[in-house]
């Protein structure tokens, strides 16, 4: 066991990847000498060498492009995007190829492809350096989306992530990169992907998220427990495949149902929870349930007041949560 | 099949055969010939109503023919685009797989999934490939460098595409990178002058796409799409460069659609009868087999022998194929994923 921060999990990861495993490669902007503008990848070019640590050129739809014919040929690609807000010029990779690349060719060629991106606000990222971008992508059958909140959650993730056999989306909070730490065991060991983690056990309320937000709903869910409320909390930890089994189960229990994340309301990731909860376990409620998200505007602002209107808090977590419970 | 050799024909016109036996010139025909059969066999089957679609590549059965004769089988992989039937024909497909393809049978390499002449075979080397234009770019680039950092030299991608492809990011991506990583791949533009129903001059200012490959660092080849020896060896040469650890080439085959793009197309309501009509005087089919005639390399005889052969061919394909069963609808939900997927539904 050593205790490591996101980052360092991150990193951890990808280098015994790399050292088990001639098949796999890291290809994205500045992976080489600078090791990636986080730093994850620092060393690995010397290391490595840079046929397998590659600088590409500027080009997010053949990042992901380029990984996707390596995929079917065999390799075990790890494509970076520098920060999730650039992904948009390889949609069509992600959506169009990627996904269904198995599915088209009926088996013939598949996709074992990880991209992993930084997502994520609250660190002043600005406009262009803060978007969550899952509910863009969540749509699509054929892909996994994974969104890991602890330094531990982070390697056995990765680690399934490098080793299945189709598209995997890595999303890794920004915001927790550095400022989460935890014990990660030594040693190669993965975490299946969808499934969810209970971190805490509760009576009164579920609570569901993901993120950087998993670690404000577990403050504000612990804030009630000295006040005597009992709330349940549940790490989603994958997106697709979505642990329908975990939600229903506590939803159940519970009888009340908040999601939070940090993506906007609208057509983002509790809106499908919503749907799926009250298809399948509407007369097990006794509240509405309730989504606590961003505003649906583009995006969070620099200046500090338009990052913090656009992000929740503890606070504001732990207010929804007592509503809720009081229902 | 008959074949004699060319000492005695008279009044033979030029020809280079850059290394090509008699039985290798006569293969080509045939694929020329079996892409141009089973291509009109989709056309009936569409207006007998027995197939929703289907796509013609009439004009690009020289450079197809003369590509695919530059493919090693068994080692090089190709990337083609949809337009490619005589190349996929000529690296090995079989006329059964193009049929139910067209039908969307069960037993179509895409499973009845994708349009017609999507294959996708691993053992022949055959790429899976969307119809999205210059999506299959990067996937080539990829493939080429799994070669290369594999170090497997005596391999190459051949990867094609369209003029109007050329227009998309991804293609200038792959060859920019294809170029940095010198890797063993062929960039292979059918450039038939049209996109759908936009000319080349509203695709590019300059209609030369091989010009471009000197603003990537890699040679680029023009060659005339209409004569299959010249497109072979243009090919050729750049596989075996790219075989060798040369890095890429940029080839430019010249060629031309003489039919509408698809069957849900109508190419009278963009370009003249005139310009198809002039165009089609090079019809590249008809001239090939003359030349081979002329040159002695078969007779008359043997090409009509050749050509009855090739539709009693299709004709049984295309029995065998109908009688065959569609996929069923829970064939729907497979091969979303590698494990067992339960869709919400
Ligand atoms: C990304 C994308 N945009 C548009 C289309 C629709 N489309 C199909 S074929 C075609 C023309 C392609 O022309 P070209 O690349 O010259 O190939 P050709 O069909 O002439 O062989 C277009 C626009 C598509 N399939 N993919
Ligand atoms: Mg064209």
């Amino acid at each position: 066991m050593a205790v490591m921060n996101n980052v360092e999990a991150v990193r951890a990861t990808l280098y015994d990847a790399l050292k088990n495993d001639d098949r796999t490669l890291i290809l994205g902007e500045d992976v080489g000498a600078r090791g990636n503008v986080f730093l994850i990848t620092k060393d690995f070019v010397n290391e490595f060498g840079p046929e397998r640590v590659i600088d590409t050129p500027i080009a997010e739809a053949s990042i992901v492009g380029i990984a996707v014919g390596m995929a079917m040929e065999g390799l075990r690609p790890i494509a970076e995007i520098q920060f999730a807000d650039f992904i948009y010029p390889a949609f069509n990779q992600i959506v169009g190829e990627a996904a269904k690349t198995r599915y088209r060719s009926n088996g013939e060629y598949t996709c074992p492809l990880v991209i992993r991106t930084p997502y994520g606000g609250g660190v002043r990222g600005a406009l262009s350096h803060s978007v969550s971008i899952e509910a863009l992508f969540y749509h699509v059958p054929g892909l996994k989306i994974v969104a890991p909140a602890f330094p531990a959650d982070v390697k056995g993730l990765l680690n399934a992530s490098i080793d299945d056999p189709d598209p995997v989306l890595f999303l890794e909070h920004k915001k927790t990169y550095r400022l989460i730490k935890g014990e990660v065991p030594d040693g190669h060991y993965t975490i299946p992907l969808g499934k969810a983690n209970v971190l805490k056990e509760g009576s009164a309320l579920t609570v569901v998220s993901y993120g950087l937000y998993v670690h404000w709903a577990l403050e504000a869910a612990q804030k009630l427990q000295e006040e005597g409320l009992s709330v349940e909390v549940i790490d989603l930890r994958s997106i697709r495949p979505m642990d329908k089994a975990t939600i229903l189960e506590s939803v159940r229990k519970t009888r009340k149902l908040l999601i939070v994340h940090e993506d906007n309301k609208f057509g983002g990731i509790g809106a499908e929870i919503s749907a799926m909860v009250a298809e399948e376990a509407l007369f097990d409620l006794d509240a509405p349930i309730r989504r606590l998200c961003a505003p649906d505007v583009p995006a969070m602002g620099y200046a500090l007041p338009l990052e913090e209107e656009y992000m929740s808090s503890p606070a504001e977590m732990a207010d929804a949560m007592r509503e809720m419970v009081r229902f | 099949m008959a074949t004699k050799s060319s000492a005695s024909a008279k009044h033979v016109p030029a020809f280079e055969r850059h290394g090509l036996s008699d039985e290798q010139l006569v293969s080509m025909l045939r694929t020329m010939l079996m892409q141009r059969t089973l291509e009109s066999r989709g056309f009936q089957l569409n207006r007998q109503g027995k197939i929703p679609f289907a796509s013609a590549s009439e004009g690009h059965e020289a450079v197809q023919a003369g590509a695919a004769m530059a493919f090693h089988r068994g080692s090089d992989i190709l990337v083609p685009y949809y337009r490619d039937l005589g190349l996929d024909l000529g690296i090995g497909l079989s006329a059964d797989e193009v049929l139910l393809s067209l039908f969307a049978r069960a037993g179509d390499l895409s499973g009845g999934r994708q349009f017609p002449h999507h294959y996708a075979s691993r053992e022949l080397g055959l790429h899976s490939i969307s119809s999205v234009i210059a999506a299959q770019l990067p996937h080539a680039a990829g493939a080429a460098y799994a070669i290369k950092l594999r170090k497997q030299t005596g391999r190459a991608v051949l990867v094609t595409f369209g003029d109007g492809a050329t227009s998309e990011g991804e293609w200038h991506e792959s060859l920019n990178f294809a170029a940095i990583h010198a890797l063993p791949i062929v960039f292979l533009c059918e450039n038939n002058e049209w996109a759908i129903s936009t000319p080349l001059s509203k695709q590019m200012a300059q209609p030369d796409v091989h010009k471009r490959a000197a603003g990537y660092g890699m040679p680029g080849v023009a060659v005339d799409g209409m004569n299959p020896v010249a497109c072979y060896k243009a090919v050729a040469d750049a596989m075996e460069r790219a075989r060798s650890g040369g890095g890429p080439t940029l080839v430019e085959a010249k060629c031309y659609r003489f039919l509408s793009h698809t069957t849900d197309d109508d190419d009278r309501t963009y370009r003249s009868r005139e310009e198809v009509d002039e165009r089609r005087k090079n019809d590249p089919v008809p001239a090939f087999e003359r030349l081979l005639i002329e040159n002695g390399v078969l007779t008359a005889d043997a090409v009509a022998e050749l050509k009855r052969e090739i539709l009693t061919e299709t004709n049984e394909a295309t029995d065998r194929a109908e009688a065959m069963p569609y996929p069923l609808p829970r064939d729907l939900y497979s091969k979303v994923y590698a494990d067992t997927y339960e869709p919400w539904r």
